[in-house]
């Protein structure tokens, strides 16, 4: 499970690096996410644009990655494709999670 | 995992384990695209199938990887349907599970990280129904579509 960080003034942009957070990937994921937000900007963004593919256990891992979260950090999703906006949606975690559509109007901001 | 069959059914069997589940999604959704199945339908159907083969390994052969998970598709021209069959544990009381949604809407130390598998498997389907035939669990999805 590949997790590249991308530190902005502000905000700690986490890229997945593969295409599915699945039931074989979700203690990777929720490991990597614990060692990739315990440090830096308290705003985080998961960038999923990579990502085509969540299943239910991959999206446990990612309210997981959330609830780990210490303080006052926050972890927000972006650049969600079809089918993992699938999941989000019918399961009603859209309504938890800030998502930002457009990651790279997000960089920008970030980086301005 | 080995395949066969003709263009409009085929099987797909695969050992219980986590990354065999990925494979045969993986092939799955392939052998649907190539027939013509809407992206949409495609996800509905890999994500459907994706929880349903988990419990499987999770639970009916509960981490025993050397079973095997047989997995019979047919695509009609407006459903589509996925047979499964595995020899683990029936489920409990041999009834399908009800698969309500997690309550979401809780401060976030509650909020729910599992329990969303039967929910979307009911959610995404068309139909859904459980058999314990000869010792094994016959478990069938079936998806509507829009032609293939």
């Amino acid at each position: 499970m590949d997790l590249q960080s991308t530190y902005h003034n502000d905000m700690n942009i986490i890229t997945v690096a593969e295409a599915r957070i699945d039931a074989a990937a979700a203690i990777k994921f929720k490991d990597k996410m614990r060692d990739a937000t315990s440090q830096g900007p308290a705003h985080i963004v998961l960038d999923l644009s990579n990502v085509t593919f969540v299943d239910s256990s991959g999206l446990g891992a990612i309210v997981a990655a959330m609830k780990q979260l210490n303080g006052e950090r926050r972890l927000d999703l972006a650049g969600l494709t079809p089918d993992v906006a699938k999941v989000f949606r019918l399961t009603r975690m859209d309504t938890v999670f800030v998502i930002h559509d457009d990651i790279i109007a997000l960089k920008m901001h970030a980086t301005g | 995992m080995t395949a066969d069959g003709d263009p409009q059914e085929f099987t797909l069997i695969a050992v219980a384990s986590e990354l065999a589940v990925r494979d045969i999604l993986l092939a799955l959704r392939s052998r649907l695209s190539a027939h013509g199945v809407s992206d949409d339908t495609c996800g509905s159907v890999e994500l459907a199938m994706a929880e349903a083969l988990n419990n499987i390994v999770e639970h009916a052969y509960a981490g025993e990887q050397s079973r095997d998970i047989r997995l019979s598709v047919s695509i009609k021209p407006e459903r589509l349907c996925c047979h499964v069959r595995d020899g683990g544990a029936p489920l409990p009381d041999l009834c399908l599970p009800q698969g309500g949604l997690p309550d979401p809407s809780g401060p976030r130390n509650d909020l729910p990280e599992g329990g969303f598998g039967w929910f979307l498997i009911r959610a995404l389907t068309e139909r859904v129904t459980y058999e314990r035939r000869d010792g094994m669990n016959h478990l069938t999805l079936e998806f509507l579509h829009s032609g293939a």
